[in-house]
């Protein structure tokens, strides 16, 4: 883990989406948790799946799914919902199963095509090749801010 | 600085503390002297204030407050010996040099902006003072010498005491010989107990015979019951009690163990205990209250030990409170003379109460999931552990209270920070304002009082700048020239509510409405009732001011007040009268951390709604709902017709109900008076509920205040139901799902 820590390498935590493979920087992510009913906040936006008990604080849940415009599917049980911090606050992502952690150095992340793709321009900060698999880093400060989402 | 092994430092945060308290008194008799309501002492506790700051200032090598306090105070001394009259004139002066003064304390505490320019001023009007009233400024005299012996007079008890003539005569203890001696408690003492049962008293199965025999135990009791209460027989109410009694006992036992007697019927019943005469032969006999002689009278016993005083300095320590120890006669004398015990206080860092809070309402959480799961596990109603359960509950409430309670901070801080608004923006419009304050005793929850200082500021600057008009259009009017703010802080229901007025010439309502139809914030043709249009003035991007004055109109409307307001739970809500002037009233909640709920179930989601707003719960008839337009329902309830919100249907969890039949609705109190019933499916409990904050970042959903979580865990949504209300009530196009920033 020590020799990990120089600035060159980043730890990634990849999760399944829709049969795609996404990830985020580990270090922003607190805790992985299994599903468990969240309570629905009235008139939120569609990936708002609302709030759940996160040992006595209110954590919101977003479906990160229907958050990057993926195309809605069944409720799996391996769903989870990874706990992420970002500057003061922690949002709760739910994916569809974590797959792995892999280190990788900064030169193995490429940046991503820049096409107008709507929405989700911002959030995947860039791509990188696993065993022959592209796998998505997304931006997490993009990704949970919801504030163009909405305006939109 | 801020290193906790230097001693220096915590000595100098204290003295920052102390200061602010003094400041504090100095504004205070400042608005005593402005309001010509002052005595002899006003200028002295002036006087000790200002001396107090500039001792500690020079133990502190702080040269610039010393040398602006040592003026000020000399400044001072002129008024306090009489050789200056302290006019309208000189006392803006002085108020500017308080608030000056104040400003140098910050200076001195935090750094920043060095306010000497503003100092030099200032003290050549103070000199100005001196020069043209007392005639006998002198000539500089040395600061550093004369205050240096007397450096660190931060002498809190002098100010508090009051009735001081003099620097020098610092407050004495009284002497020891004036204290209430306790001798002879040993010796036999007759009190005078009267007792009248309350209807409860009966209804929990108490007996009054058994108190009664109970007294005689201790001592020889000599009751006589009084009937005069007794009414016809016919129109006699059996649960109704009309007999009490008056008891003369002769005892050797204390009062406490007289009152324990009463223990168990503590509030149920009306007990006066009077007089402990060491013997019933003394002169000196204690007062009785003169309510009791009439019934007393039969007995010549009591006549001859009750001489009335009607000169009693205070009535007899209510029994009902028997920690305060029933005073023996000598004690009159001290209680008249010495002042109220000084509060002794301890100065806690603010983190370990916050630490505190949230350990506490952990542990309330913690006790409703035990209540939940020992309710799983169907124990007998009556056993051990419901009982101990209860007993823990009652427990965890009272701890809740008592730990909010210390949050709880009067609103006076707030209130004078504001009367140092008023008289800059007077000063910058150039009206004469004066501000009235009411309910400055009333305590609110320390967050709230420091998250209200913005959006209150920025009212009573606009009461100032737009509410009130020109001295001229004020005579015009035929108003006197000199405006009048008033700010008023109250407990009402549960809540604190806070009203900035003004008497100024009212909302323009025809200009509010153009402005808005110019801004196309509303349409052209808009027909508003008036209350619709005041309102107009909490719309994003509305701004009266035609001209952008100095003072408000910087780009931050009433609608960043309302935010502001909403954020901490509350509401605001604004009344004008054409020419006679404009009310904003806030109201908000006692505290941010608990909140007694009823749980409901709506669309089989468990939300909870503050029980202060529940008036009544509903069962409906389907004859007594009417519609009035589609998707519009109202409710008879006893001849009056209510609003229906069907809150499934609002929270968008199901389409609304279209059959009323033995429907569950819960009456809600608007805070302008007005009632709605909000549709539910069930209710499911009532109990105090933590307040858990919505990350406002994120989302903020109308109509829900903040979560909590259940004793299973769940998180459940608390309504904010008045937003529901108002939602409900606007068209749908008008509703605002936004995200804030």
């Amino acid at each position: 883990m020590s020799d990990q820590d120089s600035p060159t390498t980043i730890e990634l935590l990849t999760f399944q989406l829709a049969g795609q493979e996404y990830s985020l920087d580990i270090m922003s992510v607190r805790e992985i948790r299994s599903w468990t009913r969240a309570t629905p906040l009235p008139h939120a936006p569609a990936c708002m799946r609302g709030v759940i008990n996160l040992r006595g604080t209110v954590l919101p849940v977003m479906d990160l799914g229907e958050r990057l415009g993926l195309p809605p599917r069944a409720q799996s049980d391996r769903a989870v919902i990874i706990v992420v911090t970002h500057g003061e606050s922690m949002t709760g992502l739910l994916v569809d199963a974590v797959s792995d952690i892999i280190a990788l150095t900064r030169d193995d992340l490429q940046p991503p095509p820049d096409m107008a793709n709507g929405a989700t321009t911002g959030m995947v900060s860039a791509l990188t090749l696993i065993d022959e698999r592209m796998v998505r880093v997304l931006d997490l400060a993009a990704t949970v801010s919801l504030e163009e989402g909405l305006a939109a | 600085m801020s290193t906790e092994n230097d001693p220096m430092a915590e000595i100098r945060a204290s003295f920052f503390i102390e200061c602010e308290e003094l400041l504090e008194a100095l504004q205070d008799s400042l608005q005593i002297m402005d309001d010509g309501a002052e005595d002899g002492e006003t200028i002295n506790v002036v006087f000790r204030a200002v001396h107090s700051i500039k001792g500690g200032a020079g133990a502190f090598g702080l040269d610039a407050l010393v040398r602006f306090a040592h003026r000020y105070e000399t400044v001072m001394d002129e008024v306090r010996t009489g050789r200056m009259e302290a006019d309208v004139a000189a006392l803006k002066v002085f108020f500017q040099c308080a608030d000056h003064l104040s400003d140098l304390v910050r200076h001195s505490r935090d750094g920043g902006a060095d306010p000497a320019e503003q100092s030099a001023a200032l003290l050549t009007r103070l000199d100005a003072l001196l020069g043209e009233e007392g005639g006998s400024a002198e000539p500089e005299p040395e600061p550093e010498i004369e205050f240096q012996p007397t450096g660190l007079t931060l002498d809190l008890a002098a100010l508090d005491d009051a009735p001081m003539g003099d620097l020098s005569d610092l407050p004495d203890l009284p002497p020891l010989d004036r204290l209430p001696d306790l001798p002879a408690l040993s010796g036999v003492k007759t009190y005078t107990l009267h007792f009248a049962p309350e209807p409860e008293l009966f209804e929990t199965g108490n007996e009054p015979f058994m108190l009664l025999r109970a007294l005689q135990e201790l001592g020889t009791a000599h009751v006589t019951c009084d009937t005069s209460r007794l009414p016809a027989q016919k129109d006699l109410i059996p649960e109704q009690p009309y007999l009490s009694w008056t008891i003369e006992l002769e005892t050797e036992a204390e009062e406490s163990e007289i009152l324990s007697v009463f223990e168990f019927v503590e509030g149920l019943c009306s007990l006066k205990l009077t007089g402990a005469g060491e013997d019933a032969g003394s002169s000196e006999l204690p007062d009785l209250s003169p309510e009791i002689l009439p019934a007393a009278s039969p007995t010549p016993e009591p006549l001859k030990q009750a001489e009335p005083e009607p000169v009693s300095p205070a009535p007899p320590p209510a029994p009902t409170t028997p920690a305060i120890a029933p005073k023996a006669p000598p004690a009159k004398a001290a209680a008249a003379n010495t002042p109220a015990a000084v509060k002794s206080v301890v100065r806690v860092d603010l983190d370990r109460i916050e630490r505190l809070v949230n350990l506490v309402g952990e542990l309330v959480i913690n006790q409703a999931m035990l209540s939940q799961s020992l309710e799983d596990a169907n124990l007998p109603p009556h056993g051990d552990a419901i009982s101990g359960l209860e007993e823990f509950q009652r427990l965890t409430r009272d701890i809740q209270d008592s730990v909010m309670m210390i949050r709880a901070q009067p609103v006076k801080s707030l209130f004078q920070r504001m009367s140092r608004i008023i008289r800059e923006a007077s000063a910058a419009v150039d009206k004469d304002v004066r501000l009235h304050t009411e309910g400055e005793a009333t305590e609110v929850d320390k967050t709230v009082i420091e998250r209200l200082a913005d959006p209150l500021t920025h009212m009573i600057r606009n009461a100032v700048d737009h509410g009130l008009e020109t001295p001229a259009d004020r005579i015009a009017a035929g108003k006197p020239s000199e405006g009048q703010v008033k700010l008023t802080a109250a407990h009402r229901s549960g809540r604190v509510i806070i009203e900035v007025s003004d008497d100024g010439a009212g909302i323009n309502r025809p200009r509010v409405l153009q402005i808005a139809i110019d801004k196309g914030l509303i349409p052209a043709d808009s027909q508003l009732s008036d209350s619709e249009i005041d309102n107009l003035l909490f719309l994003p991007g509305f701004s009266t001011a035609s001209t952008v004055s100095d003072l408000s109109g910087r780009g931050v409307g009433m609608d960043v007040v309302r935010t502001a307001i909403q954020a901490l739970g509350g509401r605001i809500a604004i009344t004008s009268t054409p020419g006679k002037g404009t009310i904003f009233s806030i109201s908000l909640p006692l505290t941010l951390a608990v909140l007694d709920g009823m749980v409901i179930d709506t669309a089989g989601e468990t939300l909870v709604v503050p029980l202060n707003l529940v008036v009544e719960t509903l069962t409906f008839c389907a004859e007594d709902v009417s519609m009035i337009r589609p998707g519009q329902h109202v409710v008879r309830v006893r001849g009056a017709f209510v609003p229906v919100v069907d809150l499934g249907a609002e929270l968008g969890y199901r389409p609304p109900l279209s059959n009323f039949e033995g429907a569950v609705a819960l009456l809600i109190a608007h805070e302008n008076g007005s009632r709605a019933a909000l549709l539910i499916d069930n209710i499911l409990d009532q109990r105090q509920v933590v307040i858990k904050g919505l990350d406002d970042g994120f989302f903020r959903a109308p109509g829900i205040a903040a979560a909590t979580i259940l004793g299973d865990g769940q998180i459940a949504l608390i309504l904010d139901p008045s937003d529901i209300i108002n939602n409900a009530a606007q068209p749908p196009q008008e509703r605002l799902v936004g995200a804030s920033a």
